[in-house]
């Protein structure tokens, strides 16, 4: 009993002498650290030689350093804890810096530890030198060039803190080779010293959070719009927010990033808001009279045209980033602090002040709201010959109840499928590039989830562009024995841009035709994967059933329609309620306008 | 007043909105690189830089003070402020132009080159605008002035007509009357 807490406390402040290398090594293990991403390379091979000696440090080696980047992301996601990431210097910290913009983008907590060549070689244009810290300065929430071993665990220590706390995002330690030889004194985090004025705030503004509890209470047709900020705050913040939505009786709607926090089960889910969100979602942003952003920034493909959107609401926006209020819309009452911290005290508010929802004016907002539902936004046509690609994640989705999923994406229709025809009722089960959208995300990160569940389904929904930019992890999956499963929604094009192509550029496919794409079945088998095709609906049911029952890694090819749209769709610079249903989508190009067709 | 929002978010950046200068001062950690923070963080969210200006200015505390002036609409100084803010190496920013107590200061060198009447006229505005002469050969003067940036325009203003042929200013520095402290 007493043996624990005093190997706790040595670890919190050890101090003895070791080289950098070892300190790299030994503060990952204090930090609770049990699996990295990495590829060795000239500038990283000390801490490698470290890494050698210590077996409670499991190591993936990736084939790609923005695979490692990727993968981390996914274990970060999937687990709350950092995804760590060792690469060396020059390309190899170049080839992560896709990897470390997906992480500051989309917020999640990232420790990327770079080698670089020498100290005294720096800015002498060395083999392998780049300005790391230079190039992922705007890249990073923040990083360090260490070029004394004295200051290294402190570094070390605090980049952990950094990336985890306050908004998540990635840190990139750089350190030299000489200095990873040096020798110096390690200390464990207890004693580490923080060198920044670095305190991000937790907890709401009480004034604040009680008149935002009072301006709920008194909504007509509130909304809850809630992201990843929810689920970065853990999952005790996705059980507050299910108390909260029962206490207010508001509908919820969320981000792509926010998907799981609420359960898609739950009869006040509207599904995802924005571009090929929910018809119902949408609605409901346009015409709600209290907006209540929980943990989302208003991204634009969220808020469609912005002089039309949510025109009558009064909005409160709850964001532990105070650049992030007020940044893209007006807000009326923004409180800054972590999504739990806050949704626990309106929910104390709330219950303080006595408030309860304004029964019959809600009750007339959910009728609005079952009118919009009974639009079926989300309807396709099916077909006995063609697979559709609906079907086939529809498909996919049942056959997989009852299983322990996890899901990544890359990114294009078949994300946008994905977020529209998979359910989640849990946080942390759905892993996806939202800002910055990276093809090529899906296929190490699921290498990522599954590294951190061995035991769990881990499939990513992919398209066959997106799968071919990072499809040399398959080689990682198969070497860790990790039994991931790749659907791929073969529809052999570049799915999204072909969309925006045939609606807006007049059908002109500029380089968009995945040509001479391989065999994608051949492929898993050279990789020593398992691989699956399916061309028919009639076999598509089987085909999934034996991917799920492989416990080997699988590549499943899975041809769809090739000239599936993705709807609904909020046309480029229109607002929420002018969203155009799949059956109404004879000629949305003539429903764009000039300035529309200008926007990304 | 009230501004109408852009159509897009796309269309932020090519509306006419009503602007004005701004003067950050911004305490910061005196590690390597945290200029090019800042500098960086204007450049890639597009944020003007008018002048600026930095110097270690605690040695034991390891602070340096960086004074940017900028322009922009209302809310896009407020959004300057909470990135400045959000920056790791930040510890303190503060907003001196809407701060009654701010005071601002500027020192600028300018050389005026001229014969004849023109040389005394010069020398009788600098002596006006209390600018020194720290140079002066029989066809120059380089006058010295310290002042509100709005007094240095004025200045050169004036000189210009008078054979000014070179400026260099420091840029804008700032500091609160009385006895509180950034």
């Amino acid at each position: 009993m007493t043996i624990q807490p005093a190997l706790e406390a040595q670890k919190e402040t050890a101090a003895e002498i070791m080289t950098g290398a070892e300190m790299v090594v030994r503060a990952l293990v204090d930090q609770g650290v049990t699996d990295l991403f990495g590829y060795p390379g000239g500038a990283v091979l000390p801490i490698y030689d470290a890494l050698f000696h210590e077996p409670r440090l499991n190591h993936i080696l990736v084939r790609h350093e923005q695979g490692a980047t990727h993968a981390a992301e996914g274990y970060a996601r999937s687990t709350g804890r950092p995804g760590v990431v060792l690469v060396t210097s020059g390309p190899g910290a170049t080839n992560a810096v896709t990897g470390i913009t997906d992480a500051l983008m989309d917020s999640i907590p990232l420790v990327v530890i770079t080698g670089q060549v020498p100290t005294h070689l720096i800015g002498t244009d060395a083999f392998q030198e780049c300005d790391t810290v230079g190039i992922t300065r705007p890249c990073t929430k923040h990083n360090y060039l260490v070029k004394d071993v004295a200051d290294l665990p402190h570094v070390l220590h605090e980049a952990f803190k950094i990336a985890t706390t306050g908004r998540p995002g990635p840190v990139v330690v750089d350190i030299p080779k000489d200095v990873q030889f040096a020798t110096g004194l390690y200390v464990g985090p207890g004693a580490a010293r923080a060198s920044h004025n670095y305190r991000p705030r937790l907890d709401g503004d009480p004034a604040k959070i009680a008149e935002a509890a009072a301006l709920i209470a008194g909504a007509r047709r509130p909304i809850l719009y809630t992201g990843g900020g929810v689920i970065n705050a853990g999952p005790k913040a996705s059980q507050l927010l299910r108390e909260f939505a029962a206490l207010t009786r508001a509908p919820v709607t969320s981000t792509l990033m926010g998907l799981g926090a609420f359960p898609a089960s739950d009869p006040a889910w509207l599904g995802m808001v924005g571009m090929h969100g929910a018809y119902e979602a949408n609605h409901a942003m346009h015409d709600c009279d209290v907006l209540v952003s929980i943990g989302a920034r208003f991204d634009d493909r969220v808020t469609g045209r912005l002089d039309a959107f949510s025109p009558g609401s009064k909005r409160i926006h709850i964001d532990i980033d105070p650049s992030s209020i007020g940044k893209v819309v007006r807000t009326d009452i923004g409180i800054v602090g972590d999504a739990g911290h806050v949704l626990a005290e309106l929910i104390a508010s709330w219950k303080r002040q006595r408030l309860a929802p304004n029964a019959p004016a809600l009750a007339t907002w959910w009728a609005q709201i079952d009118k919009w539902r009974a639009r079926r936004g989300f309807a396709y046509r099916n077909s006995q010959t063609l697979i559709k690609p609906q079907h086939a994640i529809e498909r996919l989705y049942a056959l997989t109840r009852g299983r322990d999923v996890y899901i990544t994406t890359e990114v294009g229709q078949h994300q946008m499928w994905a977020a529209q025809f998979f359910h989640f009722d849990e946080p942390n089960r759905w892993m996806t590039s939202g800002g910055l959208g990276t093809m090529g995300y899906g296929l190490p990160a699921a290498v990522g989830v599954q590294v951190a569940h061995p035991r769990s389904l881990v499939i990513d929904i992919a398209g066959d562009a997106s799968v071919q930019m990072t499809m040399q992890e398959l080689s990682t999956a198969i070497q860790f024995d990790l039994p991931i499963k790749i659907f791929i929604l073969n529809n052999q094009w570049m799915g999204m841009v072909r969309q925006w192509q045939e609606l807006l550029h007049g059908q002109r496919y500029s380089h968009s035709y995945s040509d001479s794409l391989p065999d994608f079945v051949k492929l898993a088998e050279a990789y020593g994967a398992l691989g699956l095709r399916a061309e028919h609906p009639s076999e598509l049911d089987a085909k999934i059933v034996q991917m799920i029952d492989s416990p080997r890694p699988v590549l499943f090819d899975c041809r769809v329609e090739s000239a599936e749209n993705c709807f609904p769709m909020i046309p480029s610079g229109k607002a929420h309620n002018e969203m155009i249903l799949g059956e109404e989508a004879v000629d949305i190009g003539a429903v764009i306008d000039e300035a529309g067709k200008k926007l990304v | 007043m009230t501004v109408e929002p852009p159509a897009s978010a796309y269309d932020m950046g090519h509306r006419v909105e009503v602007e004005s200068l701004a003067t950050f001062a911004i305490l910061v950690d005196n590690e390597p690189g945290v200029l090019h923070r800042v500098v960086g963080l204007f450049a890639s969210r597009g944020y003007n830089i008018e002048s600026l200006t930095v110097a270690e200015t605690d040695e034991t505390a390891h602070t340096s003070r960086i004074t940017i002036v900028t322009r922009g609409t209302p809310k896009v100084l407020t959004q300057i402020q909470a990135q400045l803010e959000k920056m790791v190496s930040t510890r303190h920013v503060v907003n001196v132009t809407v701060d009654p107590n701010g005071v601002q200061r500027e020192l600028a060198l300018v050389k005026v080159r001229g014969v004849g009447g023109d040389r005394v006229e010069a020398l009788r505005i600098a002596d006006i605008f209390r600018a020194r002469v720290i140079d002066t050969t029989t066809q120059s003067f380089i006058f010295e002035i310290t002042g509100a940036p709005s007094k240095i325009d004025k200045f050169t203003d004036l000189m210009r007509p008078l054979g000014l042929v070179e400026v260099s200013r420091t840029g804008v520095l700032s500091i609160e009357r009385g006895e509180e402290t950034l």
